[in-house]
């Protein structure tokens, strides 16, 4: 487990990003604060909608704009401002020092280049070389994420590779240019199990290998256990819950995240029926005035309907943002303990 | 499996052997001699229609710049006493009004008519697509681009030709001199008058491609936009740029021969397959086969141009390509 006692890699403070539409505005990141330590893993969990995508895409300036506006906050990436540099400097970093692999293993690479280079292209954005040694570099790539025969797989187009495959050379481009930082937007999600599991391992391996720091956008928390070191969740486009992974799971204490956890199918129950969370995700084209998970909360009281609670730490190495947390001597109006 | 002992040991080993052999020789032989060129020409193959086509063009093409050097008779040799005769062993096209001969005329009208063809389609379709992928790419050029490219579909053609025609020949053949002025002028007018299908198309194209994941994944390796557009973008509308520069082609030729038809082109003394048409239409009782002949020329080279834009374009998709 690591903790974030030296000078984080990437700060992201109040990060807010918009989308205007012809509906009006959705409030699709909505403050969102994070420190992402030098290796470590970070998973970011939430249901689909809660802005864990734009979030980090906005991280890289990749969402459209218009109607996308990333209307206020910074990272803080190695000293500069990731929201607020010139696009020049921000193409060194993009691909350069942070390497981002994308949900969509079949959509996401050109599908008329070839596999080889379209790694290459990476490398000769910012480490322009002989096109000789960029394709050693990209052999060498290839090799690293598990690609058998990848001499002749330079030489494929995407779409004779398998969705398994592809996600490889995804990630094989993302670590290109050897990465400080890997963003990677649910990159198992479109594949099957069996290959979900290998990708899985194969970052694991990588990132003992090379010493990157990773966020992992998912919604599985299974692999959130096996994969990560802290655990974001997101809610209504906030962070609700900022933990290290084994408290995370020993004691969630954002009533979403308990609700993300009870959710979850046991082994050992069996012919049960699933628990869920009753309601609907909140309308994002409403700024949070209130907790916006308020409506769900089976712990909601007057304060939750009125306040937006805000991101405090509860502990060294946990921070939740839920009015039951705030002030733990508040007594508790509705009766209801709020689980651990 | 007779022999057991001794000679059990070989044949355990030899498969495995021979499996990697098998594998050596699938990875190495096969794929490593790839290269785009051949996999285009290897599809482009299997198009029965578009080798075809390939193959009239061809032969189209090497009888115009070439036929000339060839033929006993010369296009602008005047023989009255051999004048209107209809089809013979020694004129299979017959001859015109002034005794020269149609195949000889229909050969060097060939040559100023696929010229004028291959350079009109060229400036359309590059006007066509730089103005398509701009207003596709760059939301802030789209409305005006795309006004322009109404505008120009408004214009009506025909009264718009025979002004400017009126307007520079004669300048034009000054400083050009009379062939060259009048081709850069025709040119021009058909390129500039053809370019906003293939702008609209390719806009429409850039539109799509550009909300593709990959192009977000090529941004997000630091890819400047340049090269997002050349590398990413323009590769991928390549099959509509394909199909408007064979229609193109095929345009071009047909309004060449519109104009010479209507006495805007060429000079008489300058053939081309539609002034020979336009020569020959008072004459098509007396002898058919000099409108016949141009006729199918054109008709010929616009289906065979098509065929090939056809097939190229299945060719040029690695997807098509691989079945």
């Amino acid at each position: 487990m690591t903790t974030s006692t030296a000078t984080p890699v990437l700060r992201v403070t109040d990060l807010t990003t918009r989308f205007n539409t012809q509906d009006g505005t959705v409030h699709a990141v909505n403050g969102v604060s994070f420190d992402l330590a030098d290796g470590e893993v970070l998973g970011v969990v939430g249901e689909s909608g809660s802005g864990k995508s734009v979030t980090m895409m906005s991280l890289l300036r990749l969402i459209p704009t218009p109607p996308g506006e990333i209307a206020a906050g910074e990272a803080i990436f190695e000293g500069d401002d990731l929201l607020s540099m010139d696009l020049g400097d921000l193409r060194e970093i993009r691909g350069g020092k942070v390497g981002f692999i994308f949900q969509d293993p079949m959509t996401s690479l050109n599908p008329v280049v070839t596999v080889g280079d379209q790694i290459m292209e990476s490398l000769t954005v910012h480490q322009p070389a002989r096109r000789r040694e960029m394709r050693a570099r990209a052999l060498e790539l290839l090799q690293l994420v598990g690609i058998p025969s990848p001499e002749d797989r330079l030489r494929c187009y995407p779409h004779e590779l398998s969705g398994g495959m592809r996600q490889r050379v995804m990630i094989a481009i993302a670590l290109a240019c050897n990465p400080t930082v890997l963003v990677a937007d649910e990159p198992t999600t479109a594949l099957d199990v069996t290959i979900q599991a290998q990708i899985l391992e194969l970052v694991k391996d990588l990132r003992v290998k090379l010493g990157m720091a990773v966020i992992w956008i998912t919604h599985d928390l299974g692999v959130v256990a096996g994969l990560v070191d802290r655990v974001l969740v997101m809610y209504g486009g906030q962070i609700v819950e900022d933990a290290p992974v084994d408290e995370f799971y020993a004691a969630p204490r954002h009533p979403y995240s308990q609700g993300l956890l009870a959710s979850l199918p046991s082994a050992t129950s069996r012919g049960e029926k699933l628990v869920n969370i009753k309601g609907q995700p909140p309308d994002m084209r409403q700024p949070p005035a209130s907790c916006s998970f308020a409506p769900r909360c089976p712990h909601a009281f007057d304060r939750c309907h009125q306040e937006n609670p805000v991101l405090t730490a509860v502990s060294a190495t946990r921070k939740v943002s839920c009015w039951l947390d705030e002030v733990p001597t508040i007594p508790d109006t509705e009766g209801a303990g709020h689980g651990v | 499996m007779t022999e057991s002992g001794i000679a059990s040991q070989p044949p355990a080993s030899q498969p495995y052997a021979s499996r990697e052999k098998v594998a050596a020789t699938a990875s190495g032989a096969g794929p490593k001699h790839r290269s785009l060129r051949g996999d285009v020409w290897r599809q482009f193959r299997q198009h029965k229609g578009a080798l075809t086509g390939l193959c009239v063009f061809v032969f189209v093409t090497v009888a115009s710049f070439v036929g000339p050097w060839l033929m006993p008779y010369d296009a602008v040799e005047i023989d009255i006493k051999m004048r209107n005769l209809g089809p013979t062993w020694s004129h299979p096209l017959g001859t015109d009004n002034l005794g020269r001969d149609m195949v000889a005329r229909s050969m060097v009208g060939g040559r100023i008519s696929l010229l004028v063809a291959i350079t009109a389609m060229a400036l359309s379709v590059f006007l066509g697509t730089t103005i398509g992928v701009l207003a596709g790419f760059f939301k802030r050029l789209d409305g005006v681009l795309m006004r322009l490219t109404d505008l120009f579909l408004a214009l009506p053609v025909l009264p718009l030709l025979l002004v400017i025609i009126m307007l520079f020949r004669d300048s034009l053949r000054a400083a050009f001199g009379p062939e060259q002025g009048i081709f850069m002028l025709i040119v021009f007018i058909i390129g500039v008058t053809s370019w906003m299908q293939t702008a609209r198309v390719v806009r429409g194209e850039v539109l799509t491609i550009k909300q593709q994941e990959f192009v977000a994944a090529a941004h997000s390796i630091g890819t400047r936009r340049r090269n997002v557009i050349f590398r990413h973008i323009l590769p991928n509308c390549l099959s509509p740029v394909m199909v408007a520069a064979a229609l193109g082609m095929a345009v071009a030729i047909i309004t060449e021969s519109a104009l010479s038809f209507l006495g805007l082109g060429f000079p008489s003394d300058f053939p081309t397959w539609g002034r020979l048409l336009y020569d020959g239409k008072d004459f098509i009782n007396l002898t058919p086969m000099r409108v016949v002949g141009p006729g199918v020329l054109i008709s010929l080279t616009v289906i065979s141009v098509n065929f090939i834009g056809d097939g190229l374009r299945d060719a040029l998709d690695p997807k098509l390509r691989s079945r």
